[in-house]
């Protein structure tokens, strides 16, 4: 790893503790499934409930808003520039950025499934799940960071992808045609993998589907960093 | 003197408007060169073109035989990379120029001294640095200080701090005292010249004239575009010194303007045994009245 790397990390670290809008997004999901993993007992209510629910929706929201909030932010207040002028490549940035989101989603991921009741190899396939949609999320981030050049224009961006990905699978519980479309999404299928523990038919959906979204996550972003780099 | 600077026929385009025009400067090693022109006029677009953050329309930027070269979402990479012949690498040519800008931003929520150790990792250099540069800049009782926290006048001082971290043998500073009082102004400017002593080339910007006569070995007015004068700022005012006149100001008042020729001794002489003399002046032109003359306009303007 480089020095440029570690540093960003370090940074990164340092930040994130004194940012209140993006500890919130590590946090909340977490907590949440701590608080209603405990406090809510619903006859008839599938196993690892609130889990599952919250685990899709911490995924398709926390590192996704994180990765694009940290961007636009230091597109706006010209401190990516200043990286840029000190000989850190956008490669090392987005690695550095996306190296610490994915640590710190990972952390979050465990805790939710720790609360939910996840042990041994169910805890293991839940974190496996959470980490490939965690990556995908923090790449949609990284597209909207970059095609943002201010915050404002950044949030406006984020929400209502944010919207669409976490709200999907709980959406898609009350309605089939929604159903039908949420399983094309990374969130959607997440969630399905999550319910049915995943058999072998629907991990190998479940991949396909991830590799898929991952796939049209990097064109996207390709596309836009070529636009719009880094300025 | 080593050259430090050297920039050759720089031309940059906007779309179809042409903001700076066949640009050349050289500054030697241990020199302030000030760039003067009125505000939005191509000075904070040349340094951008110096320090590789613009790539120009036309022309060529060495800074220590190092050309640097922009690349999109790349930053500053060495003539190295470019393909062209190259003296050192690209982690070189960052190191080698230190850069203060004014719409450089901070880490808001970081300390002054986070702040400082965060770039001082990503250029390797001993965290020992950090707390003398925060002492040099008199920042040091303040490291604690979130960003957030910080006065104009000590934002700026930080931003300084950032620029000084590397030690770097040329350092840019767009508009260093822009908005700060008498007093911190006063303070940068001491900083400004303690660098120089050490033999820190120092590229300045700047409208404001008092600044540029004080503290450049040489000036440079750029007018839309283009380089209209060059020199040391007291030989420029020399150059224009037409009128060549004395003001004085006697009891009571009265001010008298006599030629400065050998017809005046007479009256001075008259007005000295008179004890009727307070004080006599030069008229010759400041560097606001000489780019007056070559342009027209007030560097406020």
């Amino acid at each position: 790893m480089t020095k440029h790397i570690k540093a960003i990390l370090w940074k990164q670290g340092k930040d994130t503790f004194k940012n209140k809008e993006i500890l919130v997004q590590f946090v909340m999901f977490p907590i949440l499934t701590v608080i209603m993993e405990n406090a809510m007992e619903i006859k008839g209510m599938p196993e690892h409930f609130f889990a599952n629910l919250f685990a899709v929706m911490y995924l398709g929201m926390a590192p996704l808003v994180s990765m694009a909030a940290i961007l636009a932010e230091e597109k706006e207040k010209n401190t990516l520039r200043v990286l840029l002028m000190s000989d850190v490549k956008a490669i090392e940035y987005f690695l550095g950025a996306g190296i610490y989101l994915f640590a710190i989603c990972m952390l979050g991921a465990g805790v939710i499934g720790f609360a939910g009741g996840y042990r041994g190899r169910e805890l293991a396939f839940v974190l496996a799940a959470m980490a490939v949609g965690i990556l995908i999320s923090i790449l949609a981030g990284a597209v909207i960071g970059t095609y943002s050049r201010t915050q404002m224009m950044a949030t406006s961006l984020m929400v209502p992808v944010m919207l669409v990905l976490a709200s999907l699978p709980m959406l898609a519980m009350f309605n089939e045609r929604i159903a039908k479309v949420a399983k094309y999404f990374y969130t959607g299928r997440m969630s399905l993998l999550l319910n049915s523990m995943g058999n072998g038919q629907e991990i190998a959906e479940g991949l396909w589907i991830a590799g898929a979204n991952m796939l049209a996550a990097v064109v996207l972003f390709v596309v836009v960093y070529r636009r719009k780099g880094l300025e | 003197m080593k050259t430090i600077l050297k920039v050759r026929g720089v031309k940059q385009c906007f779309g179809k408007k042409t903001v700076l025009e066949n640009v050349n400067l050289e500054v030697g090693e241990g020199e302030i060169l000030g760039l003067l022109d009125p505000s939005g006029a191509g000075k904070t677009t040349l340094i951008k073109i110096i320090t590789g953050q613009l790539a120009p329309t036309e022309g060529t930027v060495e800074i220590c035989g190092t050309s640097g070269e922009y690349k999109p979402n790349r930053g500053v990479v060495s003539a190295e990379e470019s393909g062209k012949p190259a003296v050192s690498g690209r982690e070189h040519f960052c190191q080698k120029i230190g850069i203060m800008m004014d719409n450089f931003g901070l880490y808001e929520r970081l300390s002054c001294y986070d702040n400082l150790k965060f770039y001082a990792k990503l250029q390797g250099i001993p965290m020992k640095k950090i707390e003398e540069t925060l002492k040099k800049v008199g920042l040091f009782q303040a490291k604690k200080t979130s960003a957030a926290n910080l006065s104009k006048g000590m934002r700026s001082r930080l931003l300084l701090a950032r620029a000084l971290l590397s030690e770097p043998k040329l350092l840019f500073l767009d508009e260093p005292t822009n908005g700060l009082d008498p007093a911190t102004a006063a303070e940068i400017h001491k900083l400004i010249r303690e660098e120089q002593e050490k033999g820190t080339t120092i590229f300045l910007t700047t409208h404001n004239m008092a600044e540029a006569e004080k503290l450049c070995n040489h000036v440079a007015l750029l007018h839309e575009g283009r380089i209209v004068e060059y020199g040391n700022p007291g030989e420029i005012c020399r150059r224009y010194h037409h009128q060549k006149r004395l003001l004085l100001h006697l009891a009571g008042g009265e001010e008298v303007v006599l030629p400065h020729d050998k017809s005046c001794a007479e009256k001075l002489l008259f007005y000295l045994e008179e004890g009727k003399l307070e004080t006599i002046h030069s008229t010759e032109p400041n560097l606001e009245n000489v780019f007056m003359e070559l342009t027209g306009r007030r560097l406020e303007e």
